[in-house]
């Protein structure tokens, strides 16, 4: 499979990534070139094959359902949380206008 | 104090217990050798008052009798993809510069509570996304060796760039690294020094900036296997505050060290006897067996059949979790944000994540948008699941007829900045001897065995059974003993 430039366009749009034209242009046989590359996996027979989701066997660990359960990560942190905030606001994380 | 520099991180914890020099002393020399080697660009900032406050530190427990830690008095390079709380975390990114976190990452907690300091946050390929730190923000990062009769900057690897390039310069006994794909083994070998990843869990990846979750792990970086040992004993640990972590105890790496692999098999896949691989590296690879056979060990032939495919099912699975993960840099709760005039939030998210990551994260993150976008994923993201599945698989197999397994860490030795720059796939084959134990989560190191005619060193890399560090490290030490890999770059910066 291969991707043509209004392709990666719709892909630079999904991942919320502004690219101009020439870029563009730049992107597309480069992707293209990984695209071709990786099509080898397609030569695996792999019927009856369950995809990996866990590498190591482990098991989800459940707290207790309680508030701050953990003190390691328990809540009550606002501050920190917005310390780094382009634009905090009134302890709130602002953005432009969404609704007209 | 020139010869403090030569300390590994046992001679510095040992001497410092016993009172040869204090920690003090050490952090000093240190310091001081970072602050003079700014031509590598190994570090993206310096944290001077970070390592003399813990050196007095420990030097203050050490006149009260106190015991002083795993690490105790040692400064280590810092990756600059750990949270480290107030100082500036960027993964070598414009989208994080000035980033400052208000907590600490759980390893680099673990290692300050052991003792260590730290001379300053290391460079990278930005987001961990490369095998040359070639796509760092802030600059490449110079490897201190140069091929011999040649003046060119030559890669230090990565994308544990910074790390490999302070420690193999001597202006860091030790530093973290992370490794997704080979990034703390490739950069290790192209340095002449040792890396070990651990098993997927052994270290916490909580306030690790995250590139491919199921994959990442961080390990330590050092010019011993025994400072390597010491090391991720004091990194690893169950963590609560992260999901995969494994809870398990701590094994006891460094006092059960142990060169002796009689009665150990080890394993020679022969599916990495690869077209094109540099005789140089083969040859090394052939020294290898010699002297694990010489420690005790029988080799034994074995088959991992679908290593060619590792590399490109890590080529869908790392940029499809990285195009997930990333996709939290948006411009409104940290980093950068770029609003153009009268921009919406849309248009915010676009032009924030244009102008602050760069190239190389740019393409991983289209490749991983596209794999896993509908109409795609089968094809592309479940088939290198499923591919994963059988890489995995034929470890254990091969696990049946061996203790532990020895391939060369790399298809070649370091090559000058800016070789492989305008072709992503070559860089990518960088890695085609690391990356199958990164799929299927296995502990693997990569120990210095030679330079090779150019006078650029070559790594041997070991692959364990799934929390066999300690396997790894035993025959790591066996490879380092016999190797006697003292060769040092010389200094230009």
């Amino acid at each position: 499979m291969s991707v043509t430039r209004e392709e990666v366009a719709k892909i630079a749009s999904l991942a919320r990534i502004k690219m101009g034209e020439d870029e563009l242009e730049r992107m597309v046989p480069e992707l293209n070139g990984i695209l071709a590359w990786v099509e080898q996996l397609g030569e695996v027979d792999c019927s009856g094959v369950e995809p990996m989701t866990a590498v190591i066997p482990n098991t989800l660990r459940l707290r207790d359902d309680v508030v701050d359960a953990d003190p390691k990560t328990a809540g009550g942190r606002r501050d920190d949380v917005l310390a780094n905030a382009p634009a905090a606001e009134h302890g709130f994380f602002g953005v432009p206008k969404v609704i007209e | 104090m020139s010869d403090i520099l030569d300390l590994g991180v046992k001679d510095i914890r040992d001497g410092v217990a016993k009172g040869d020099f204090t920690a003090r002393e050490v952090a000093d020399a240190f310091n001081t050798a970072v602050a003079a080697a700014s031509e590598l660009n190994a570090f993206i900032v310096t944290t001077p008052d970070h390592a003399t406050a813990a050196a007095d530190a420990v030097d203050a427990r050490r006149e009260k009798g106190e015991d002083l830690g795993k690490m105790g008095g040692v400064p280590i390079g810092m990756k600059d993809l750990f949270a480290t709380k107030g100082v500036q975390t960027t993964a070598a990114s414009h989208i994080l510069e000035g980033f400052t976190p208000q907590y600490e990452s759980t390893v680099s907690q673990n290692l300050w509570d052991a003792g260590a300091g730290m001379l300053g946050k290391l460079n990278l390929d930005q987001f961990a996304m490369g095998s040359s730190n070639e796509t760092s923000y802030f600059g490449n990062v110079s490897s201190p060796w140069k091929k011999d009769g040649t003046n060119a900057a030559m890669s230090p690897g990565g994308s544990s760039g910074g790390s490999s390039s302070a420690v193999s310069a001597r202006i860091a006994p030790a530093a973290t690294g992370t490794d997704t794909g080979g990034s703390i083994r490739q950069p290790a070998a192209f340095t002449g020094i040792c890396g070990i990843k651990p098993t997927y869990g052994r270290c916490s990846r909580w306030g690790v900036v995250a590139f491919a979750s199921s994959l990442d792990q961080a390990g330590p970086m050092a010019r011993s296997v025994e400072d390597c040992a010491i090391m991720l004993e004091a990194m690893a640990g169950f963590d609560p505050k992260d999901s995969t972590s494994l809870q398990m105890d701590v094994p006891a790496w460094e006092a059960s060290l142990d060169a002796d692999l009689k009665g150990k098999k080890i394993g020679i896949p022969r599916e990495y006897r690869m077209d094109g691989t540099d005789e140089e590296i083969l040859k090394s690879w052939e020294q290898g067996k010699e002297w694990l056979r010489d420690a005790g060990a029988e080799i034994v032939d074995i088959s991992l059949p679908h290593t060619k495919y590792a590399l490109p099912a890590y080529y869908i699975v790392a940029p499809a979790e990285a195009s997930s993960n990333l996709a939290r840099y948006d411009g409104v709760r940290y980093g950068l944000r770029d609003l153009p005039d009268g921009a919406g939030l849309q248009d915010m998210y676009a032009a924030t994540r244009a102008a602050g990551f760069g190239d190389e994260v740019k393409r991983r993150i289209l490749i991983g948008t596209y794999v896993l976008s509908a109409g795609f994923y089968d094809a592309y993201y479940t088939q290198a699941q499923k591919i994963r599945t059988l890489i995995s698989q034929d470890f254990s197999a091969a696990f049946g007829e061996c203790d532990a397994i020895l391939a060369p860490t790399t298809p070649t030795a370091s090559f000058p900045l800016g070789e492989n720059q305008d072709d992503p796939l070559a860089m990518y084959l960088n890695d085609v001897f690391a990356v199958p134990a990164s799929l299927a989560g296995l502990p693997a190191m990569s120990v210095p065995a030679m330079l090779n005619a150019d006078g650029l060193p070559l790594g041997l890399q070991i692959v364990g059974k799934p929390f066999d560090e300690q396997g790894v490290l035993n025959a790591g030490l066996a490879i380092q003993q016999r190797a006697g890999f003292d060769a040092k770059p010389e200094k230009w910066w």
